[in-house]
C-alpha cells in the first residue's frame, strides 16, 4: 500500500459502507507511526467526509496526502451543493431527511465537526453542482484538539 | 474497573466480547453518530439503541471500550464488530437504567 498518500471513491447513498474508508485511513496512519491525537483528528473528519457524501452527494473522492509536517485531506463531491454555508456550519443544522436522520446522521454536526479537528479548514460549494473541502491537520503541536 | 467486570455486573448480553480486560473510563449515550464522534472519548462504553453497522466504524475510530445497544443488533453489525475488534453488547434495560447502573459502577 502506499502509505504517503491514497484515495478513496464514495458512492451517494451507500450507507453500508459508510466508516469504511476512515477505519482505513486510521489503520494506514497508524501503520506508519504517526501520533494518536493526530489520527484522531484525521479518522473524526474523513468519518464526516464519508458520511456527508453518502447522505448528500451524487458521488465523490477523498485523498490525503502526508507531508514533512501536515496531513492535507482533499473532499469533492458532485451532488446537490450546499445553498448557505454559514448556516451548514453551525452545530445542530441539518437538512437531512427522515431516512438519513434515522440511522443516526444528519445530526448538524458534520462539518462543525470537520472544521474542529482541522487545523485549517477550508469550505466551497456550488448549488448543483458539489462540495470541495480541504482540511489541514498538522503532525506536531496542532491547537485544536 | 474492566470491561469484563461492567459485563458482569450489568448483566449484559455478549455480541461481540473483544477487549475485556481494558479500563472503563466513562460512559457515553447518544443516537446521533456526529455526536458521538464529536464528544465521546476513549475507553468510555457508547450506549445507544442504534443498532446498524455504521455504530461499529464510530466505536473503532474513537477507540471506545464497548458499545452497549438497547436493541438486539442487526446480524450485520456483529460481523462488522468481529472483524473490527469492537466489543458489541446488548441489554434488555432502558438507556436510562443501564446509563444509571453504569454512573453507579464507575463512580459510586
Amino acid at each position: 500500500m502506499n502509505v504517503e498518500s491514497e484515495h478513496f471513491s464514495v458512492t451517494g447513498g451507500d450507507f453500508a459502507r459508510a466508516g469504511a474508508i476512515s477505519i482505513r485511513v486510521k489503520k494506514a496512519l497508524s501503520n506508519l507511526g504517526l501520533p494518536r491525537c493526530v489520527i484522531r483528528k484525521v479518522a473524526v473528519v474523513v468519518f464526516e467526509a464519508e458520511a456527508n457524501i453518502i447522505s448528500y452527494a451524487t458521488e465523490g473522492e477523498i485523498n490525503y496526502i502526508i507531508s514533512d509536517d501536515h496531513i492535507e485531506i482533499h473532499i469533492d463531491d458532485r451532488g446537490q451543493g450546499i445553498p448557505d454555508l454559514s448556516m451548514a456550519l453551525r452545530e445542530g443544522y441539518s437538512t437531512a431527511d427522515e431516512v438519513v436522520r434515522g440511522m443516526g446522521f444528519g445530526a448538524g454536526m458534520g462539518l462543525p465537526n470537520m472544521r474542529r479537528y482541522s487545523d485549517e479548514f477550508q469550505i466551497e460549494s456550488k448549488v448543483d453542482q458539489g462540495t470541495s473541502i480541504r482540511s489541514i491537520i498538522y503532525l506536531h503541536g496542532g491547537e485544536n484538539e | 474497573m474492566k470491561l469484563v467486570s461492567v459485563v458482569k455486573e450489568l448483566g449484559l448480553k455478549t455480541h461481540c466480547g473483544a477487549n475485556l480486560s481494558d479500563e472503563v473510563t466513562g460512559g457515553y449515550v447518544g443516537d446521533l453518530l456526529s455526536d458521538v464522534m464529536a464528544g465521546a472519548t476513549e475507553d468510555q462504553i457508547w450506549i445507544t439503541r442504534q443498532v446498524h453497522p455504521n455504530i461499529i466504524a464510530v466505536a473503532a475510530l474513537k477507540e471506545l471500550a464497548a458499545i452497549v445497544t438497547v436493541a438486539e443488533p442487526e446480524a450485520e453489525t456483529v460481523v462488522k464488530a468481529e472483524a473490527e475488534g469492537v466489543a458489541l453488547f446488548s441489554t434488555d434495560s432502558s438507556a436510562f437504567e443501564v446509563s444509571g447502573r453504569l454512573f453507579k459502577l464507575l463512580e459510586p
